[in-house]
């Protein structure tokens, strides 16, 4: 994998069964002043009432919030899909939400997010897959690369479903594959490189 | 220049021969929203590019037709969200009470699910027959369908708990009449419901509103539309009107937040300062 930190300008997750856990680990260790915005797409309810949002904030020293439509895009935030909207990102920093039909059976849909993120941030974007048991995101995560991104997948072998890991490596085989202890690393490691 | 940027020259070359064609002016969506809709159409157009649907739209109104509807079709049901109809119900059912006669603009109502299920809550507070109520939306078709006033009886469990949901105080039931797999709204809701043309875009302002409902449209709009917008919407208001956007829109980063106050910031209920 390339170390491009001084390079990632977004990072954006995509999660689904198994998410509340991953969520838990990867973001909760992460400093209040991290230098990235990472955009979060977790597969949940359309009546979710925003509860991991609420235990993540809580839990972690970054901030973590449900986005609102055309809210800037800052780093060290944390930014979580509202259930039932699209989450997008367009060009100028800021996000926009949608209703738009549900994509792979999603919304919020992964790929969604991913391709527009990749569109816009092109080759300073870091797309991360984790945990699922579909195939969302394995589109998304393919455009990301194909722009020029970075790609990392969880470890299918030890992530707590496999199918949505081993779909996005079917699709991006050159997608750099860690365990979830690692991938907090690799995050970490982007923040102490920068400088 | 790389592929993307090409492609943004497309859609904007795209955009330019509607506008200048058709005289509807998409070039202030929010472009990666629209872009994902435009594929859409390309797909079922059985187009690979977006440069393949400009002789196509330019010649033939029928593909036109289609790119309006594959761009205005939105998710739309009856108490979306029943909260805030219920808030709507508690906080601002009581301030219209204290007119004579007031006027609700429903902008963007798409196929009309929304208003309606605003004219049941009016109904049953008692404050219809004093309430004119004016439903738009720039997608012609949609207005004949809203105009009808039957619907699919598929949903109507989960509108029926909505409905409840939303401070409804009798049945749903008692509001409209089965028609096979069809309900139909009763005549007095209808005839309290102005169903007509407005384009947000480029149309002027609707005046004299004590409410303006405009729901889940602004997302699809970019910072500029929702500006130009929500101006519109403060020239259209009564002094102290109501605003009520959907439950993930905000005016907090327009640069006409002030002109309002807000009332609920998780329904995103705001009203005009003066």
């Amino acid at each position: 994998m390339r170390n491009p930190a001084a390079e990632i300008h977004c990072i954006v997750i995509g999660v689904s069964a198994g998410g509340f856990e991953a969520l838990n680990l990867l973001i909760t260790q992460l400093p209040e002043k991290f230098n990235y915005p990472i955009a979060i797409v977790q597969h949940r309810s359309a009546d979710n009432d925003g509860y991991l949002t609420q235990h993540l904030n809580i839990n972690s020293q970054i901030n973590v919030k449900d986005v609102v439509d055309k809210e800037p895009i800052c780093p060290g935030i944390v930014y979580i899909a509202p259930a039932d909207y699209h989450l997008l990102i367009e060009r100028g920093a800021y996000f926009s939400l949608s209703r738009d039909d549900k994509v792979n059976y999603s919304r919020p849909s992964i790929d969604v997010l991913f391709e527009s993120a990749a569109d816009v941030y092109r080759q300073a974007c870091l797309g991360i897959i984790l945990t699922g048991k579909n195939a969302d995101g394995a589109m998304g995560l393919a455009k990301v690369t194909a722009t020029g991104g970075t790609a990392i997948v969880e470890d299918p072998e030890t992530a707590k479903e496999s199918a949505m890991p081993n779909a996005a490596i079917n699709k991006v085989p050159s997608a750099t594959v860690l365990e979830l202890s690692d991938i907090g690393r690799y995050l970490m490691s982007l923040q102490q490189s920068e400088k | 220049m790389e592929l993307t940027e090409i492609a943004d020259i497309e859609i904007d070359t795209l955009l330019d021969a509607i506008r200048r064609r058709y005289d509807y002016d998409f070039s202030n969506y929010a472009r990666s929203s629209l872009k994902r809709r435009i594929n859409g159409l390309l797909v079922k157009e059985k187009l690979d590019m977006p440069y393949q649907l400009i002789p196509r739209i330019l010649y033939d109104e029928e593909v036109f037709n289609r790119f309006l509807s594959e761009l205005s079709v939105t998710v739309t049901e009856m108490y979306r969200e029943p909260e805030f109809f219920l808030n709507l119900v508690e906080s601002i059912f009581p301030v219209l009470n204290t007119y004579q006669y007031f006027k609700i603009w429903h902008a963007g109502c798409a196929t009309g699910e929304e208003a309606y299920s605003l004219a049941v809550l009016l109904k049953e507070a008692g404050l219809l027959n004093r309430a004119k109520i004016y439903a738009t939306d720039y997608n012609n078709k949609s207005i004949d369908i809203a105009k009808q006033g039957i619907y699919s009886a598929e949903n109507i469990e989960q509108s029926s708990k909505g409905y409840l949901k939303a401070g409804g105080k009798q049945r749903f039931s008692d509001h409209y009449s089965v028609h096979y797999e069809a309900i139909q709204f009763d005549d007095e809701l209808k005839n309290a419901i102005t169903f007509a043309y407005h384009n947000l875009v480029k149309d002027g302002v609707f005046g004299e509103m004590n409410l303006i409902i405009c729901r889940n449209v602004f997302i699809y709009f970019d910072k500029d539309l929702q500006n130009h917008v929500l101006n519109l919407f403060n020239e259209s208001a009564i002094s102290k009107g109501f605003l009520c956007l959907g439950n993930k829109e905000t005016i907090r980063f327009s640069i006409l937040k002030d002109k309002f106050m807000t009332l609920s910031e998780s329904n995103s209920i705001y009203r005009k300062k003066q």
